[in-house]
């Protein structure tokens, strides 16, 4: 019951904040500069033409109407590809999920390994190497580290393709290869922050009270850490692993832009730099519900693992 | 009246403490290793950012179409560009923007931040709630995002980058201030400051900031580079600043396209710059950290 609650709580302010963004969003639309029947039609097209067709849109409606119609409508139209948004945002947002999978895969049980091994050799060089090499990958932003993986790797040895997108029609062998370079970046940038966390949650266990207790019935170090310290320290890097996907997505809009690959972080960077409103505006908003919603289902899967999160949430 | 003398002893004890763990601090960070190493380069990239153009070869402008595309060689230690601009000039004093908008943006930022933190920490309530959901719905969109939608608003200058920067870090900031000041304001001084009648702005500047400037200055250096980082990035797609401006960033942004017909070294001494360069700030980072903290 208690569940019930917190779930339905979490859901509750997950959607005033996601109706708080959309605001945020169509308020964004309504400053930019846009002329939408002037950039529809032309510089040559007749004002009254113009006229007709900002009517026609509906942009000289009240602002409030407008937010109506966008909300009810949406994705709508773009004004850069003449067609509706839906059909060229939909695949898009499935080339980036491939590539953030990909990236998640790779990334997630290398920084839990990387933490935990920090963590069990703490205040070692191998616990300092580790983390002054993430914190230091951290801050590297990925368009530095993917032209050096493009310099090395695809220009110079030759191994991998320059781009990302695999020719049309190619198996998923193919399609990895060419995702390998894009990934690696986006893994590098989140490395140290999750290897941090997992190091933290892991020194946090390895000193708890039922961890000693553990040590002092006799239990082999192995078990003790395996049974007790990582069911416990993993929990929190998988909130954390949740927070990233902001930073991650950030990262696609940069790497899909470096490897010419058609996701939804280049269609937005395009849509932004073209000034094509009702693409960005949908393009934002979904970026926010993908945030949302990760972070809603990592919260409701932290509740779920650990009871005492849960029962204080409800009280 | 020696009510009223106590704390105003206890004031100037306070004081002199402070400027004593400021100086072991410092002496600390130079005993560290990693502090000086960052500092050296850091130092080397500020001295370049004031001197470059008298230190570099050529000038970083001017283009020579006759001798574009040329590999590093002695006559071009970093090879030229497209245009047959010297690489290693425009390295030199590539690093002169990006040191002159991170530092103001983060500066701007951590002011705004500290500001908007002490109000949301020391007020909570209404202004706490209301000011918190706002920054969950920012906290939403990726920077870099927010960034690009911004700029391509606003218009691209370096002024521009700044304050949207600064005011995207605004938020990041107050959330640690905040919580930084939630824990100050149960504590007995500020009690006492309440009792004799204080008002709620010297509260909140007078006797809660100084006590919660360490985690302020911590994540002063931690926000400078990630500042770097999205200037940087936001200057790779276009958005930052501008030609002909010699910047790592830019000179990327330009050149890539041709790396695939090997003219790697007009993109590999700009990214290998950026890397010292977020190197340095990160090893300083790291151990102020690890000296504000002991």
């Amino acid at each position: 019951m208690n569940m019930v609650r917190f779930i339905l709580k979490r859901l509750g302010l997950a959607l005033i904040t996601l109706w708080i963004l959309s605001v945020i969003v169509f308020l964004l639309g309504q400053v930019l500069p846009s002329d939408p029947g002037r950039s529809i039609l032309g510089p040559l097209a007749a004002p009254s033409a113009v006229h007709a067709l900002d009517h026609q849109l509906g942009v000289d409606k009240p602002i409030l109407t407008q937010y109506w119609n966008w909300i009810s409508n949406f994705p709508g139209t773009s004004y850069q590809y003449q067609a509706p948004i839906g059909p060229i945002l939909g695949p898009a947002l499935l080339r980036s999920l491939k590539l953030a999978i990909f990236a998640l895969i790779i990334l997630v049980p290398l920084g839990i390994v990387g933490g935990v091994v920090s963590a069990l050799n703490a205040g070692k060089p191998i616990d300092r190497t580790i983390s002054v090499v993430g914190q230091t990958m951290l801050t590297v932003p990925e368009f530095v580290s993917g032209i050096v993986l493009i310099v090395v790797f695809a220009v110079a040895l030759g191994w991998l393709p320059v781009t990302a997108t695999a020719p049309p029609g190619s198996g998923f062998f193919t399609q990895i290869k060419y995702l390998i370079l894009p990934v690696i970046p986006l893994v590098m940038v989140l490395f140290g922050y999750i290897a941090r966390m997992a190091r933290v949650g892991t020194i946090e266990a390895l000193q708890s009270d039922y961890a000693r207790t553990a040590t002092l019935k006799g239990l082999p170090r192995g078990v003790m850490i395996r049974r007790h310290v990582l069911r416990n320290s993993l929990l929190p890097t998988i909130t954390v692993i949740a927070t990233q996907t902001g930073y991650l997505i950030g990262g696609l809009v940069v790497v899909e832009t470096l490897f010419r690959y058609q996701g939804v972080g280049l269609l937005t960077y395009n849509a932004a730099t073209q000034h094509d409103i009702p693409m960005l505006e949908a393009c934002v908003l979904t970026i926010g519900v993908v945030y949302m919603v990760v972070t809603l289902l990592a919260d409701i899967l932290f509740s779920l693992l650990n009871p005492r999160i849960r029962l204080r949430a409800a009280e | 009246m020696s009510i009223v003398d106590i704390p105003v002893e206890d004031a100037g004890a306070l004081q002199a403490g402070r400027s004593e763990i400021r100086s072991e601090v410092f002496r600390q960070l130079l005993r560290s290793p990693t502090f000086v190493i960052g500092a050296i380069i850091l130092i080397f990239w500020i001295i370049c950012a004031i001197f470059g153009t008298s230190i570099a070869p050529h000038s970083p402008y001017a283009q020579n179409l006759e001798g574009i595309n040329q590999a590093p060689s002695s006559a071009h230690w970093f090879g030229t560009d497209q245009l047959g601009r010297d690489m290693f000039s425009r390295v030199i004093v590539g690093s002169r923007d990006i040191l002159i908008i991170a530092p103001l943006a983060t500066l701007m930022g951590t002011v705004l931040g500290t500001i908007v933190g002490l109000v949301m920490g020391y007020f909570r309530g209404v202004v706490d709630d209301v000011l918190g959901r706002f920054v969950e719905a920012f906290l939403a969109l990726p920077v870099v995002v927010t960034g690009i939608i911004a700029l391509s608003t606003l218009g691209r200058s370096n002024l521009v980058i700044i304050v949207v920067i600064g005011l995207l870090f605004t938020p990041l900031i107050a959330r640690t201030v905040r919580a930084a000041v939630l824990l100050e304001r149960e504590l007995d001084y500020v009690a006492a400051a309440r009792l004799r009648g204080e008002r709620a702005p010297y509260i909140m500047f007078v006797e809660i900031l100084p006590n919660v400037f360490a985690p302020i200055m911590v994540e002063f250096t931690v926000r400078l580079a990630y500042a770097i980082f999205a200037v940087l990035t936001l200057t790779f797609l276009g958005l930052g600043v501008q030609p002909p401006s010699p910047d790592w960033a830019l000179d990327i942004s330009a050149n890539y396209g041709v790396v695939p017909a090997g003219y790697w070294w007009e993109v590999l001494f700009d990214a290998l710059a950026i890397a010292t360069l977020v190197v340095s700030i990160t090893l300083i980072s790291d151990s102020v950290q690890g000296a504000l903290e002991e």
